[in-house]
């Protein structure tokens, strides 16, 4: 590997986003745990509940403080890293960016009204309503950047004469092949992630003996949610298959490690490959890869070797693919253990194992998400713009890449170092109950 | 209007929105780390925290509709500016960053670190050094046009009378409106030792700005003759700016109408930075891009206006919600919210 400006603005972009991602996957999917759990809180007349949405909301703020700057920091980085890249595709790709910033601005105004309101409306309900602009906002903002995204992946919306894009049609640009079962993915991803990692805070609280109905009531919550985000994420990945199968197909078989084209195709889990494309160790599920791409045992898979050798994508990202879809099962299997076991009383489903097992999941959660990137976007290599323009040709010619990534990765250390340990501090010193009784000494709201 | 020049006119509109609400929020850090060490933060810290904490992101957005939006309208300048700024761009990246997170860190979060609020107060005087090195860097002399790409010429920068006569009116600039909104800001609270104070930074800072004004007037002159004869040929608008600043001062002296002289605060600035932007047409980056020679396709740019117009309708009714729950409401004002 040759540490050139390509490579290095490769490791840069990669280091953002993937640091960034942590922070806008809470920022898309905590709101919306808020708001069940406000909602809740009112309607049941029930102070727990609103205990639990103020102290998410608190942590909330830090999360999305750190996701605002290193959102800031990818905008700005993807003219500085990739000029050539985005003096093309601001052409063609720009409204989405453009309406990013309005759904920004929305979410922003409404969050800062939400959190500094608490109090200020005599009607709950009104301030419950604050929680839906976030919640739109948020949700969209992730909606127009994965269609940005999915342009990459598959681009359309113009026509390309002497190397200038005419005939620009920004709306077919938005709305490619791919936004559809992107967008539902990501958004499902994130909800799904929020409900998880609040699980695990709910679970290791009782793990360690020191949770009490507060938390009870919060591990329901969030697992009763996250089970249905779960489902709705295996169903998203699903169509995200299909949609790879039929109009990405390298990078299907690049992340299955599928050569020849055939009807029937098995699914590799796991394994080894060596230099000659040769598989071993693997768990291979017969004619699943042909079910996972259409449905059906007949469908016909297209493989690697139809594609010329120097735009296959690397065949590494087999193992991204694995591990996020081993999470989803997980997540699947942990959240409807603990529901079946609620809902038949003889069962505890306070146990250590199942808690144990609970507070593995939000970490895992958030692993998963790191490999569904890094699969769909080392599996665009070499492009930028599928069958358009590769990466090396869109990368800055600057030589200070190289300072530009150690002044970014110290900056995510710090930030990432701070981030944990305010949020750590800032609930260890005040326990929910210690709240509960401050704010409704009469347990009613 | 032409398709160029109502994109620019939105993108300037909203750099100019950025510059106010900005320049507040960045020399409020720089007035509540003072205020700090010299032990008087009971008295200012508390005003501070209760304007900034609702709005600092919103702050941000200001800034990234700026350059989504510029390389959206004018594709070309990501290309130039993108491969040129690298580092600088970089560094002002840094600072921002530091600057929103340990916000959130020190304000939200459980300690009141004064460490914190170090960073805090002085980034709010580099990051507004370090972009207006943008604006700088358009006035041209400072990049190159090779066959490898676009240079940019570091050591011409940090030598240049020019840039250093923006820098140092950046940073004044941002300290005088700040305090200008924040006594205003006193006095509706009824806070009447911080209005004293403030009041005294604002008066203080007052010289300064005019002064550095009119250096860059005279560094720009050796610099981009030709930017300097068109910015004469709109010097009324420089005149109108000159004028509200004294209307600005003389309230200020006089303690009358803080809010009306912070008004005038706000159209000084606004004469000054639109007479700077239209002078600085047509171009974006001297000489290399023009707004005609670099607009985007004629779709696209219809397209953005409409989303634009349409965002306004959607943002304009929640900024007057924003506005009247924390600056108009007298008595959130005051801390009985
Ligand atoms: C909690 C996180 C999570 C979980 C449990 C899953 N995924 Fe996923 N996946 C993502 C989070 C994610 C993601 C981060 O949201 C990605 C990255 C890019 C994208 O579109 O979504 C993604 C991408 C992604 C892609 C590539 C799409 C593309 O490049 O266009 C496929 C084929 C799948 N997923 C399939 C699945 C399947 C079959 C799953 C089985 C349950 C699954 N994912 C679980
Ligand atoms: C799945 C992918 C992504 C999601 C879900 C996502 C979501 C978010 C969220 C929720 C925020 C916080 C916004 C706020 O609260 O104001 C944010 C910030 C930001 N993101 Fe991302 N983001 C993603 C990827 C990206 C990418 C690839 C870019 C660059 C093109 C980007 C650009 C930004 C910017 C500029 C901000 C700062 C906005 C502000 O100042 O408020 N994001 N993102
Ligand atoms: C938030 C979601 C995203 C994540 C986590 C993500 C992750 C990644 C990763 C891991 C890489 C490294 C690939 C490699 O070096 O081989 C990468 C590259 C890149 N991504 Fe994405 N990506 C996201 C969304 C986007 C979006 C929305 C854009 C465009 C607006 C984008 C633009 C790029 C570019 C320009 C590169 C560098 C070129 C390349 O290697 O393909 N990414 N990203």
């Amino acid at each position: 590997m040759e540490f050139d400006s390509v490579m290095l603005s490769r490791i840069l972009t990669a280091s953002t986003l993937l640091f960034h991602v942590i922070f806008a996957t809470i920022g898309v999917g905590v709101p919306i745990m808020i708001m069940i759990a406000e909602f809740l809180g009112i309607k049941k007349n029930d102070p727990h509940y609103l205990v639990l949405a103020r102290r998410w909301a608190r942590g909330y703020t830090i999360t999305v403080a750190v996701g605002v700057v290193t959102g800031t920091a990818i905008g700005l980085q993807l003219s500085l890293l990739w000029p050539s890249f985005m003096q093309f595709a601001g052409q063609v790709i720009a409204l989405p960016l453009f309406m990013e910033t309005f759904a920004f601005f929305f979410e922003a105004i409404f969050l800062g009204i939400y959190l500094y309101t608490w109090d200020r409306f005599k009607n709950r309900w009104a301030h419950w309503l604050l929680t839906i602009p976030v919640v739109i906002g948020s949700t969209l903002s992730a909606f127009f950047i994965t269609s940005v995204n999915s342009f990459m992946n598959t681009p359309q919306g113009f026509d390309i004469v002497n190397g200038e894009a005419v005939n620009i049609d920004p709306l077919a640009a938005m709305f490619n092949p791919a936004t559809p079962a992107k967008v539902f993915h990501v958004v499902m991803s994130s909800y799904m992630t929020a409900a998880f990692i609040l699980a695990a805070i709910a679970a290791f609280a009782l793990v360690r003996k020191k949770g009490k109905d507060y938390h009870k009531k919060a591990l329901r919550l969030t697992m009763i949610t996250g089970l249905i985000f779960a489902a709705g994420t295996a169903l998203a990945g699903d169509l995200s298959a299909k949609f790879l199968a039929e109009h990405q197909p390298e990078k299907l078989a690049a992340a299955e490690w599928h050569f020849e084209t055939e009807s029937n195709a098995d699914l590799l889990v796991f394994g080894t490959i060596n230099e000659e494309g040769e598989v071993s160790n693997a768990l291979r599920i017969p004619g699943m890869l042909s079910f996972l791409s259409g449905n059906s045992f007949d469908t016909e898979v297209i493989g690697l070797n139809e594609f010329p050798e120097d735009e296959r994508p690397p065949l590494g990202i087999h193992y991204a693919f694995d591990i996020m879809v081993m999470i989803g099962m997980y997540s699947l299997f942990i959240s409807g253990l603990f529901i079946v076991l609620m809902l038949f009383k003889r069962f505890n489903e306070w146990n250590k194992p199942l808690l144990w097992g609970i507070v593995a999941s939000g970490p895992l959660a958030m692993i998963a998400i790191e490999c569904g990137w890094i699969l769909a976007e080392i599996g665009r290599q070499p492009w930028i713009l599928r069958g358009i323009m590769k990466v090396d040709e869109a990368a800055t010619t600057s030589g200070d890449v190289g300072i530009a990534l150690a002044m970014f990765l110290l900056l995510y250390g710090v930030l990432g170092t701070f981030c944990v340990t305010v949020l750590i501090k800032m609930f260890k010193n005040r326990p929910p109950e210690a709240e509960l009784e401050k704010r409704y000494p009469n347990g009613k709201i | 209007m032409s398709l160029e020049v109502l994109g620019i006119s939105v993108l300037w509109i909203f750099l100019y929105g950025y510059l106010i609400v900005a320049a507040i929020d960045f020399g409020a850090g720089f007035f509540a780390y003072y205020a700090r060490i010299t032990k008087r933060e009971h008295i200012m810290s508390k005003l501070i925290s209760r304007y900034l904490s609702p709005v600092w992101e919103v702050t941000n957005v200001f800034f990234v509709f700026f350059f989504v939006g510029l390389v959206g309208f004018f594709p070309d300048t990501a290309y130039y500016l993108g491969t040129a700024l690298l580092i600088p761009g970089s560094i002002a990246i840094i600072l921002l960053s530091i600057r929103g997170s340990f916000y959130a860190f020190g304000n939200y979060g459980p300690s009141n670190n004064t460490f914190f609020l170090f960073l805090y107060g002085a980034t709010g005087l580099l990051i507004p050094a370090s972009l207006s090195t943008a604006l700088t860097i358009s006035e041209g002399g400072f990049l190159e046009v090779t066959d490898d790409g676009v240079v940019f010429l570091a050591k011409e920068l940090f030598t240049s009378p020019y840039s250093w006569s923006v820098v140092t009116l950046a940073i004044v600039s941002v300290l005088y409106i700040s305090a200008s909104f924040l006594t205003y800001y006193a006095h509706r609270a009824e806070d009447i030792e911080s209005r004293v104070i403030l009041r005294k930074f604002s008066l203080f800072w007052s010289a300064p700005t005019i002064l550095a004004s009119l250096m860059v007037f005279v560094a720009l002159r050796e610099h981009n003759p030709e930017h300097f004869q068109n910015a004469i040929g709109i010097w009324w608008m420089f005149g109108l700016s000159l004028l509200f600043f004294m209307i600005a001062t003389f309230l200020m002296y006089k303690k009358k109408m803080y809010g009306f002289s912070f008004i005038s605060v706000m159209l000084q600035f606004f004469f000054a930075f639109f007479g700077y932007g239209a002078s600085h047409l047509p171009y974006i980056i001297y000489p290399y891009v023009t707004i005609t020679g670099s607009v985007v396709n004629e779709t696209m740019g219809t397209a953005l206006v409409i989303v634009f117009i349409a965002g306004l309708l959607l943002l304009i009714p929640s900024l007057i919600l924003l506005m009247r729950l924390f600056l108009f409401d007298a008595d959130y004002v005051k801390g009985k919210k």
